[in-house]
C-alpha cells in the first residue's frame, strides 16, 4: 500500500496547514453562530450564554462560551425549532425515530446536499477508489442516511453506482458478479454474513472482482476487519457519520487505515470527559462532539454524539492534515446497534407498554445467529386478560411484531412467557441481555 | 354448562408439573386433558371436578387461565358414533374450534368435548336431536 500514489479530491483543503485550518474554523464558526441565531432554538439558547452575534466569538476558544446541544435538545425543536432558512430553500429532509416517539431532523439546502456530497467524494477518494469502480451500495437508502449519502459522492466522483440497499443477498452476490464490482458499502456483519452465504452458492470469491469494501453503521473491532479483508481478499476501510452531522463522510479511512480522518473544515472535532464534560487531550477516549461549520438549514453546535472514541496523535503519512480519530469505543447511553440500525430500548418499551394484553416486566435479549443480530423481545402475558384462546395468542404475538417493527425498522422474534416468569429486578432493571461478543 | 380450564404455559420442563402439583395439593381431580403447542408456549386444557376452585388456585399462583364453556356430549363407544355426531355438525353448519373426547365404559359410553363459538345455542340443537349433554357435575361424577 505504501507504494501507490496518494490522490486527493481537494488537494488544497485536504492538506491545508494548521494554522489555515484555524483560521478557516473562526471564519465559518462565526457564520454558523449568524445562522444558528436565525433560529428559535439557539436564539434563545446563545443569548442567554452571552452570545449575541458573530461579534462574540473572538478566537477559537471562545467556543467553550456555547452550551452543548443534545439529542433531547433536538427531539424538543422537532419539527422546526432548528430551521435557519426559509422551507422553500430546503431540498432534503431526514428525520430519525426517536426514543419517546418524537423523531429528530435535519434540514438539507442545496448548498448542504452539495457540501455533504464533496465531503463523501474526498473520503472516497482517500481510500484510492476512483472514476473507473464499479460501487455497490449495500446501505440503506430512505431516511437512513448511510445510502444516499455514499450514493451522491460516489456518482460525484463518477464510480458506476448500483444502488441496491441492503438486504436480497442472492441478489447481491449474482449483482457483484455481473457487473464487476470493485467496491462495496455494507455493515461488516453483513459482508461477513455473504461469505457464509457464498459458500452455499455456486458464486465464490474469486468469480468476483471486489477490490474495497467501506464498512460502517456498526461498531466492530479490528479482528473483523482483517477477516473480512482475508475472506474476501480485499482492503476494507472504515466509515463514521452520524445523522446529525449529515451521515456518512464525517470521517473515513485513508489507505493508511490508521484512524478515520475528521473533515476538519466542515465539523469543531472535540472530545470531552462524557461525565463532566470537560474537554480531553489527544489520545484520551472521551465522547465526541462535533460543531457544523458548513450546514446552512440546520446548524449543530457543540453536539454530543454520545460516540466514544479518542483523537490519534501526530500527523499521518497521506499529508492530509485533518486529524484522526479512533473507532468508536461504544456509547455513553444504552443505544443499541442492531444489524446496523440504531435502537435504543425505550422504543420497545413504549411498543410494550401499548399492548393491554402483555404485562409491563420484559427483556430485551440479542444473540448472533450466524453473523447477523438476532432481537428477541420476551414479554409476559397478562392473566387478566388471557382468553385462553391459542389464536389469540398468536394475533397478539404478530400484533406486537408489527408494532415493533414499524417503530424500530428492524424484525424481532417476540416471545410470550408466563406471568412472573421473566426475572425481576428491584432498583434499575436490567432489560437488556446483549450475549453478541464484539464482531 | 361444562367448564374447562385454559392455562397458558410455556413449553419448558416442569410448567405442566407446577399445574398438575398444585391440583394435587388441592385434591382437585384431572377428567380431561389436552395441549396445544407453539414451539415456545402452549395452552394447556383441562377438565376438573373442581373447575372455580381450581380456577382460583391456578390465578392466584400467578399462572394466565380463563374459564371457558364446552360442550361435552355422551356418545356411544363404537363404530359411527363419533362420526353421527360430526355429521350432524355439519348438517347444522356448526364449525368445531377444538374437540377431544375420552371414554367412560370401554365399548359402552364416551364423551366428546367441543369448544365451539356460541355452546349455549347449540347446547340446543344437539339436544333436540337426541343427545345427552352433560352438565357440569354429572361430567365430573362420571
Amino acid at each position: 500500500m505504501s507504494m501507490q500514489e496518494i490522490s486527493y479530491w481537494n488537494r488544497e483543503i485536504e492538506t491545508i496547514s494548521s494554522e489555515a485550518l484555524r483560521k478557516l474554523q473562526l471564519k465559518r464558526l462565526k457564520e454558523t453562530v449568524n445562522t444558528a441565531l436565525k433560529t428559535p432554538f439557539y436564539n434563545a439558547r446563545l443569548k442567554k450564554a452571552g452570545i449575541n452575534s458573530a461579534d462574540d466569538i473572538k478566537r477559537l476558544e471562545d467556543i467553550h462560551k456555547i452550551p452543548f446541544t443534545t439529542k433531547d435538545d433536538l427531539r424538543e425543536c422537532y419539527p422546526n425549532g432548528l430551521l435557519s432558512v426559509d422551507l422553500n430553500d430546503v431540498v432534503r429532509i431526514h428525520t430519525s425515530s426517536g426514543t419517546t416517539g418524537t423523531p429528530t431532523v435535519i434540514y438539507h439546502t442545496k448548498e448542504d446536499i452539495d457540501n455533504w456530497t464533496e465531503l463523501v467524494a474526498r473520503c472516497i477518494i482517500a481510500t484510492g477508489s476512483g472514476k473507473s469502480d464499479v460501487f455497490q451500495n449495500m446501505m440503506g437508502y430512505g431516511m437512513f442516511t448511510g445510502g444516499l449519502g455514499l450514493h451522491y459522492g460516489a456518482e460525484r466522483v463518477g464510480m458506476t453506482v448500483i444502488p441496491i440497499g441492503g438486504g436480497n443477498t442472492v441478489r447481491q452476490i449474482q449483482l457483484m458478479k455481473d457487473f464487476k464490482t470493485t467496491v462495496l458499502h455494507i455493515t461488516p456483519s453483513y459482508l461477513l454474513h455473504i461469505h457464509s452465504k457464498l459458500a452455499e452458492g455456486e458464486i465464490s470469491v474469486k468469480d468476483l472482482s471486489l477490490k474495497k469494501a467501506y464498512l460502517g453503521a456498526e461498531p466492530y473491532s479490528e479482528n473483523t476487519r482483517k477477516k473480512a479483508e482475508e475472506l474476501f481478499k480485499i482492503d476494507a476501510y472504515n466509515s463514521y457519520g452520524l445523522s446529525e452531522m449529515n451521515g456518512p463522510g464525517v470521517a473515513f479511512e485513508c489507505i493508511h487505515k490508521c484512524g478515520m480522518h475528521v473533515w476538519e473544515d466542515a465539523y469543531i472535532l472535540e472530545i470531552i470527559d462524557p461525565k463532566t464534560a470537560e474537554p480531553l487531550s489527544e489520545e484520551k477516549e472521551g465522547e465526541i462532539v462535533f460543531t457544523t461549520l458548513m450546514r446552512k438549514a440546520t446548524p449543530l453546535l457543540r453536539y454530543r454524539s454520545r460516540d466514544l472514541a479518542f483523537i490519534y496523535k501526530g500527523g499521518c503519512k497521506c499529508k492530509r492534515t485533518h486529524r484522526r480519530i479512533s473507532r468508536i469505543t461504544g456509547r455513553t447511553d444504552d443505544m443499541l446497534i442492531i444489524n446496523g440500525v440504531n435502537v435504543y430500548p425505550s422504543q420497545i418499551e413504549q411498543v410494550i407498554m401499548r399492548v393491554p394484553e402483555v404485562g409491563t416486566n420484559y427483556q430485551i435479549y440479542l444473540e448472533k445467529e450466524g453473523t447477523l443480530d438476532k432481537l428477541i423481545v420476551k414479554v409476559e402475558i397478562y392473566s387478566k386478560l388471557f382468553t385462553g384462546e391459542l389464536k389469540e395468542l398468536d394475533a397478539l404475538r404478530e400484533r406486537i411484531k408489527e408494532q415493533l417493527r414499524a417503530s424500530i425498522i428492524i424484525n424481532p422474534v417476540v416471545e410470550l412467557h408466563e406471568p412472573g416468569s421473566l426475572p425481576v429486578f428491584e432498583g434499575k432493571a436490567k432489560r437488556v441481555v446483549d450475549t453478541r461478543t464484539k464482531l | 354448562m361444562a367448564k374447562q380450564l385454559n392455562i397458558f404455559l410455556e413449553n419448558k420442563p416442569g410448567r405442566l408439573k407446577a399445574v398438575t402439583e398444585l391440583l394435587y395439593q388441592n385434591k382437585i381431580n384431572i377428567r380431561a386433558l389436552s395441549l396445544q403447542d407453539r414451539q415456545d408456549f402452549g395452552v394447556l386444557k383441562i377438565v376438573v371436578d373442581k373447575p372455580e376452585e381450581a380456577h382460583i388456585a391456578l390465578t392466584q399462583k400467578g399462572f394466565a387461565c380463563a374459564l371457558k364453556d364446552i360442550l361435552a356430549i355422551l356418545m356411544d363407544d363404537k363404530p359411527g358414533g363419533l362420526h353421527k355426531i360430526t355429521s350432524l355438525f355439519v348438517d347444522n353448519k356448526i364449525n368445531i374450534q377444538d374437540a377431544y373426547a375420552f371414554v367412560i365404559e370401554s365399548k359402552k359410553q364416551a364423551v366428546l368435548c367441543v369448544e365451539v363459538k356460541d355452546p349455549k345455542a347449540i347446547k340446543v340443537i344437539i339436544k333436540k336431536e337426541g343427545y345427552k349433554i352433560l352438565e357440569d357435575e354429572q361430567l365430573y361424577e362420571l
